[in-house]
């Protein structure tokens, strides 16, 4: 199937019509050489044939709905409420483009709208754009960012930001001369001492994780004011679910909050696409990255919304803008706001304090087995890392587990090596007692 | 679609705007805050089944929220007819033609959304061991393969989120093979018709970037290309076919410009729609090219993403592509490094008639390049869209990836040919998958592309891309694709000719549109200047 309606009748009557004897004769500027190639690609197929083929590689994979999974770890199993699939299925808010032509595109316009409006309320930030790739690249986006507007070349950031955002943010500053300093998290978070210690003029931001990757609760509030000290940016990279219960960035003055965003009604489809939210101050509003919806009037008077200060954007600035970033994750944003509406002023906060109590539950009870011990001791959200005890090994562990259908927490000594032995766990709503319960019963037939 | 016009007469919006309307034509749809409600409900989570602690008990004070999030207070029906009545105020594909140029608007079949919502794929963690991810993997490395064989280009990385996101990472690979070779140079070239991503990805990443006019032709000016392409230069940024929709027929005097010179040449796959089967980039010399998922593949656009750019390198690049890389580990008895395509008798059962891999292939993901330029995401890219693609691929087949690329550039020769009697089209005598029309005759009349532009509007068509590429006064980017018929062609050319004899009589009915639409033209000036960029509640 190639889904072109127009037949060899249609094409020669188009042809006709425009006086050419044949198709070739349009492509005459492309030098002869490069026509002479063979495509290594089959046969196309009938829709039941792809299907079939499709539904063989999807069952070849184990999911998490045909395991009990404890991972998180930057992606997160949270469930997802029937009518954001039915909602999002909705082929005029999927097949249209960006919404350049505000008249006929009010629906996606009012839908970022939203979108920011329910980010500034989640995070006590005053604005939002419409949406990054993902968490990772909105934290470099936030550095990048600060680098200019500050004129400064270091950016200090905490060890214990999730270990492939860190990645990237290597990978994008190279060969700027950005130094980029570490800081460690020795007690599982944030060294405050170590931290201003290398503070200085020459910092741009700090970059913090809330929780972080080990599922601690940092002082933010302190380390914002440490970092305001030194009139560089404070950049707070927040689990939207958490701030239900948690305090939001505006609260402890950040002035940039970003993170990812796919808790809110996106699943894991094995790490992407997922999506980037990002938000700041209202004094930094002209320096940000990405496409910003913005409300005003049409012809008559009327409330409309429409793509606004795009003068920031490379397709007006080309190599003067803010970013290069053009294609964002619209769908990816509808489906947060559907979800957050859904969720709603009380949803949010119980969702939250659930996700509190099942991981607390799941943490007492083990490290209350020989097996474990936790590896720090500071308040969490909905992940802890422990530390496998005696001759226990976490390797073996998860292999035992898998084979009762369980995949244990992520080992993390590849990230960390430091953390030899150790496991991230992650426990969210869609856990239940008895799940938690079996995973505990499982280990503690090992001990 | 909502029409204005249809809008019954004489009724008023509620003046206390919180307009809970049953007039089912009404296109005025309130924001999901004004609708909220005190103590209304849309999704119950199930009740905590573990002993619950206070909060407080749990996490110290200082950490808590205050304030509750003002989320809205809304029921299922709330927020289901709400968003439903603003999808309704969407042009899309499945409703419209939407000939917009360089961002190949063509339809979106229906089995690739099925097959990336399997639950198979869309329940994956990314973290899960490789034993349980073969099935992903497979199909990922399959679709590599299936990219260098339309693309030519000798390896893939499948991470980057977007085109964009594509050049960054193809700028940041030009920088590490130049500093592996020992050089600093600090200049990228892109031609002035390029897309604004160009300029601003090689910006990103630290380059100068020198921008060379376009020749008479609307082609890279090769004298100048000579000039400018010197030793400080790392790499040539270009279109092919350009933003004009031409092909730039001396592709392969142009790289060898850049090659001659110690540079390299990066290709935006933008327009790769109007080669797919007819040439492969790889053949023309590129080392670097993106690919736009979304564009070329069939993808969605999702009211402006997500995409995927995939970017494929040549040989000597490979080493520095991100990590990680989608890799065959082992088959049965035997290590492979890197395998070829297979033949017909070693397919694997999975893949009757697909596979490029053999059944006893087992994937993971590799690490170990030293020479990478890194990670530039988290995880593994857009797999969603992958999956979308890899569908799409596998439904086309060799002949109808063939004829993609035909039908695309026999449509947007037959519009440009329809057109050309009414517009001017500065460039060219005939065009690849889409051409550019000058409406400088109409503004001189009194209508400007923009108006044109609002005008196709009320004839139900989608505005073609305006004002680009800069190179030509009041553009009008048109590009058809080869999903649509003859009739809708020819309904689209009716459209513009209606148009430009108005703008003959009467321009002012071109200049006064839209009328038919949800809304009238919004005052972008009272936007910018006094940004309202969320709803705040109204006090009092």
């Amino acid at each position: 199937m190639d889904y072109i309606p127009n037949t060899e009748r249609d094409k020669e009557i188009m042809l006709k019509e425009m006086g050419i004897s044949s198709f070739e004769s349009l492509l005459e500027n492309i030098p002869k050489s490069l026509r002479n190639f063979s495509l290594t690609l089959q046969k196309g197929l009938s829709e039941p044939e792809v299907l079939k083929l499709l539904q063989d590689l999807s069952k070849n994979n184990t999911h998490t709905n045909n395991c009990i999974s404890f991972l998180g770890a930057g992606a997160y199993e949270h469930y997802i409420p029937t009518i954001v699939d039915h909602l999002a299925s909705r082929s005029e808010f999927y097949t249209c483009y960006t919404p350049y032509q505000p008249e006929v595109s009010q629906g996606t316009l009012q839908v970022i709208y939203e979108f920011q409006t329910l980010m500034c309320e989640l995070t006590g930030m005053d604005v939002a754009n419409a949406s990054m790739y993902d968490g990772s690249t909105a934290l470099i986006e936030a550095a990048l960012l600060s680098i200019r507007l500050k004129e400064r070349n270091k950016v200090v950031c905490s060890r214990a930001i999730h270990p492939e955002y860190r990645q990237v943010l290597k990978t994008y500053l190279k060969g700027f001369g950005t130094e980029i300093v570490e800081i460690d998290a020795p007690e599982g978070i944030t060294d405050v001492n170590q931290l201003e210690k290398v503070l200085g003029d020459k910092t741009a931001a700090v970059l913090v994780q809330n929780p972080n990757f080990f599922g601690c609760i940092e002082d933010m509030e302190a380390i914002s004011n440490i970092t305001h000290k030194y009139d560089a940016l404070f950049v707070a990279c927040v689990n939207p679910i958490s701030l239900g219960v948690l305090k939001p960035p505006g609260e402890y003055n950040a002035d940039i909050a970003v993170g990812e965003a796919q808790v809110l009604g996106n699943y894991l489809n094995y790490g992407g696409p997922y999506l980037g939210f990002f938000t700041v101050k209202k004094e930094l509003l002209r320096k940000m990255p990405g496409r910003i919806a913005g409300e005003t009037v049409d012809s008559t008077g009327k409330r409309c919304f429409v793509l606004t200060l795009q003068a920031r954007e490379q397709h007006i600035r080309r190599q003067k803008a803010t970013s290069n970033i053009c294609t964002n994750q619209a769908l990816l944003a509808l489906r947060a706001c559907i979800y957050l509406c859904a969720l709603g002023k009380k949803g949010i906060a119980e969702l939250g304090n659930l996700n509190l109590q099942k991981s607390h539950y799941a943490c007492e009870k083990l490290s209350a087995l020989n097996i474990f011990e936790p590896s720090f001791k500071k308040p969490f959200f909905n992940e802890f890392v422990l530390k496998a005890r005696g001759n226990h090994r976490i390797t073996k562990i998860n292999e035992y587990l898998l084979t009762k259908g369980i995949i244990g927490g992520l080992d993390i000594s590849a990230f960390y090596p430091e953390l030899s032995n150790s496991m991230l766990l992650c426990v969210t709503e869609t856990k239940t007692r008895e799940s938690i319960d079996r995973l505990v019963a499982e280990l503690d037939k090992m001990r | 679609m909502f029409r204005r016009s249809k809008v019954g007469a004489g009724l008023k919006p509620d003046p206390t705007c919180r307009i809970v309307s049953i007039i089912i034509m009404n296109p005025i749809e309130p924001l999901i805050f004004e609708k909220s409600s005190p103590g209304r409900r849309c999704f119950s989570l199930p009740a905590c089944d573990v002993p619950e602690k206070s909060i407080q008990a749990l996490l110290p004070a200082k950490m808590l929220r205050k304030q509750e999030a003002k989320l809205p207070e809304v029921s299922e029906i709330d927020v289901v007819r709400h968003f439903t009545r603003i999808s309704q105020m969407n042009f899309c594909v499945d409703t419209n033609f939407y000939p917009l140029g360089s961002c190949t608007m063509k339809y979106n079949p229906r089995i690739n959304e099925e097959t990336a919502r399997m639950e198979g794929f869309t329940k994956l963690h990314p973290y899960q061991p490789v034993e349980h991810c073969q099935g992903i993997l497979r199909l990922l490395y399959d679709f590599e393969q299936m990219l260098k064989s339309i693309s030519g280009m000798s390896a893939f990385t499948l991470q980057p989120a977007a085109g964009a996101h594509g050049e960054l990472t193809g700028m940041l690979i030009i920088r590490a093979y130049m500093e592996k070779k020992g050089e600093t140079r600090h200049k990228i070239i892109v031609p002035d018709s390029a897309h604004g991503t160009n300029p601003a990805s090689a910006a990103l990443c630290g380059y100068e970037v020198e921008s060379i006019q376009s020749n008479a032709e609307g082609l890279v000016d090769i004298k100048k290309l000579k000039e400018s392409f010197t030793r400080d230069t790392a790499a040539l940024m270009i279109t092919n076919p350009n933003t004009l929709g031409l092909f730039e027929k001396d592709i392969m005097e142009i790289c060898r410009i850049a090659h001659d010179a110690g540079g390299l040449v990066y290709c935006d796959g933008a327009n790769m729609n109007a080669l797919m089967g007819i040439a492969r980039p790889g053949d023309m010399g590129v080392d670097i090219l993106h690919l736009n998922l979304h564009k070329t593949f069939s993808t969605p656009h999702g009211g402006g993403g997500p995409g995927a750019g995939p970017i494929g390198v040549t040989e000597k690049l490979k080493p520095f592509l991100p990590v990680p890389r989608i890799e065959i580990l082992a088959t049965e008895n035997t290590e492979i490094a890197e395998r070829k395509i297979v033949e017909v008798n070693d397919r694997s059962p999975l893949h009757p008639h697909n596979s490029v891999s053999s059944v006893a292939d087992l994937f993971h993901l590799n690490y170990d390049y030293p020479g990478s330029i890194g990670r530039v995401r988290a995880f593994y890219g857009h797999v969603g869209m992958m999956i979308r693609a890899y569908t799409y691929l596998l439904s086309l087949g060799k002949e109808g990836v063939c004829k993609v690329g035909e039908y695309a550039v026999l449509n947007a020769n037959y519009l440009r040919h329809k057109l050309a009697k009414y517009y001017d089209i500065p460039y060219g005598k005939t065009c690849m998958h889409e051409f550019v029309i000058s409406a400088r005759k109409q503004k001189g009349k009194g209508a400007s592309a923009l108006d044109i532009a609002k005008k196709l509007l009320d004839y139900g068509f989608h505005a073609p891309t305006i004002y680009f590429p800069l190179i030509v006064e009041e553009a009008m980017m048109i590009e058809p694709t080869e999903t649509e018929s003859r009739e809708t062609l020819d309904a689209f050319v009716y459209a513009l000719i209606q148009i430009a004899t108005d703008i003959e009589q009467q321009p002012e009915t071109v200049r006064n549109a839209p009328q038919t639409t949800p809304i009238g033209r919004p005052d972008e000036v009272k936007a910018a200047r006094e940004p309202k960029l969320k709803w705040e509640m109204r006090m009092g």
